[in-house]
């Protein structure tokens, strides 16, 4: 079977777990094909298809463009060293997604344990998201307020809850690859998502009569 | 203050997981989706490309840095097995050849190109550097490096740090020779070597003939001043007024002093 046929197959996979999105699963085996190929192109693709989740999370989680770029680079790059040391076996288990937000959130929480000893750097969002030139202004100015705002309520929630939230809403991930990813229960994480958009919601709530 | 209020018929309250699409907060949380930057996969990968040059199957791989690895007579598979094996960082096809790069390679000069020499040690970056400063057409003993480099006696140090230089021709580790002047080691082998001195009009049969006479330096009785064989002041020198000396001692006794463009023997400035 070839990558294109891969990707052109209709999502018909019993194995998929509750919550998984159609369209995953072929995405995750055509890089996973892509890799036993070749380590370069197959780095490529692995690239290609999550760069923007492993962005968009480590931008969420951390607040900051910078760090968040620095996070990324890490994290795909300890990922590939990870799979340097691989074997063919080893490679054809791989859930790429899974696995590389999990890279992602261990370079994370290293991060964090590193940066406890240091002053934090920099403002909150220093560098505003740019603005979609085919929204329309008042729209899109609308959205960006609350994108900005939301931004920084993620960074008031408790790690574990930012956490579940960032990949479950922000990174579109299903509950059951995020209880993979952070290594906790399904319900845990459930929990975690419920009471991390309880309180944006209060925080929310409070905040915005001064906003 | 309603607008991140749940929606009332979530049918899997809390998680945001029915009601997705309907939820202004969990809307507002998937609109925080965004791209990564296009620089952010030049930060993670180099790019490698295969370009014409003084040696055959010459494979560059540079990232964001500059210029991080030069190699000669290898295919492209062999080229990113070794990439890999020193670098353990992803190597994709370059869409272009990085400006400076193939003009570099054919004048034997720098210019402005920038290299990528992270992940070298202190002192082999100090003998990279101190060899990048060797003109074209001229040669250095490995002694000089080591002395240039802040640590005179690390003669043999200095030649396992040529061994390992990334971007040979770049940093032109073939204008390092022994001290005799004949060419010595090479990465890309000891034929390669005298192949690119003799290119560069270095003429290794003269420095091969001082030497059998023990001949090492070459003064000029005018000036005053002693230097390297192949040194451009020293090749300047006509054959009457010529002094050869086998050391910068034995010159400096007969009332010599070093040239200050090759440095014989002179200490690191401070």
């Amino acid at each position: 079977m070839t990558v294109t046929d891969e990707v052109l197959t209709p999502v018909t996979e019993p194995e998929l777990e509750p919550g998984a999105e159609p369209g995953a699963a072929p995405v995750g085996d055509a890089v996973v094909a892509a890799l036993a190929d070749d380590l370069d192109a197959g780095f490529a693709a692995l690239y290609e298809a999550y760069r923007g989740a492993v962005f968009s999370s480590a931008l969420r989680l951390c607040g900051r463009r910078a760090e968040a770029e620095d996070l990324a680079a890490e994290a795909f790059l300890r990922a590939y060293r990870a799979l340097c040391g691989y074997g063919p076996g080893r490679i054809a288990e791989l859930r790429p997604r899974a696995w590389l937000m999990t890279i992602l959130m261990n370079v994370w929480r290293n991060n964090l344990r590193t940066a406890a000893r240091r002053p934090a750097s920099g403002p909150l969002e220093e560098a505003p998201d740019p603005a979609d030139p085919g929204q329309d202004v008042e729209g899109a100015a609308a959205r960006h307020e609350t994108g900005r705002e939301l931004a920084g309520l993620l960074g008031e929630l408790p790690e574990a809850q930012r956490a579940a939230v960032v990949l479950r809403h922000v990174a579109d991930l299903p509950v059951a690859e995020i209880a993979t990813v952070l290594d906790v229960p399904v319900g845990t994480v459930k929990s975690h998502i419920s009471r991390g958009l309880a309180r944006l919601r209060t925080l929310h709530a409070t905040r915005g009569g001064t906003s | 203050m309603t607008r991140f209020d749940p929606p009332t018929r979530d049918p899997n309250p809390g998680t945001g997981e029915g009601g997705f699409g309907h939820d202004p907060l969990t809307a507002g949380l998937a609109a925080l989706a965004t791209d990564a930057p296009a620089a952010l996969l030049d930060r993670i990968a180099a790019r490698r490309v295969q370009v014409p040059g003084p040696l055959d199957g010459l494979h560059v791989a540079f990232t964001d840095h500059g210029v991080a690895f030069v190699r000669a007579g290898v295919d492209e598979r062999e080229f990113a097995a070794e990439f890999r094996a020193r670098f353990a960082r992803p190597l994709l096809p370059a869409g272009r050849t990085p400006a400076g790069l193939l003009p570099a390679l054919r004048s034997g000069r720098l210019g402005g190109l920038r290299l990528d020499l992270r992940g070298l040690s202190e002192f082999e970056a100090a003998v990279l550097r101190a060899t990048a400063t060797i003109p074209r057409g001229q040669t250095r003993p490995y002694a000089w490096v080591a002395r240039q480099a802040g640590r005179p006696k690390a003669v043999r140090a200095a030649g396992s740090a040529l061994g390992r230089n990334p971007v040979p021709l770049l940093i032109p580790c073939h204008r390092v020779t022994r001290s005799d002047g004949s060419p010595g080691q090479y990465v890309f082998g000891a034929s390669a070597k005298e192949w690119l001195l003799r290119a560069e009009d270095v003429d290794l049969d003269a420095v091969a003939g001082f030497a059998r006479e023990g001949v090492f330096f070459l003064g000029s009785d005018t000036t005053g001043i002693v230097c390297y064989p192949t040194c451009g002041d020293a090749r300047r020198i006509t054959p009457a007024h010529r002094r050869g000396f086998r050391t910068v001692a034995a010159a400096e006794a007969a009332g010599y002093r070093p040239c200050l463009r090759c440095r014989p023997g002179l200490a690191v400035p401070a």
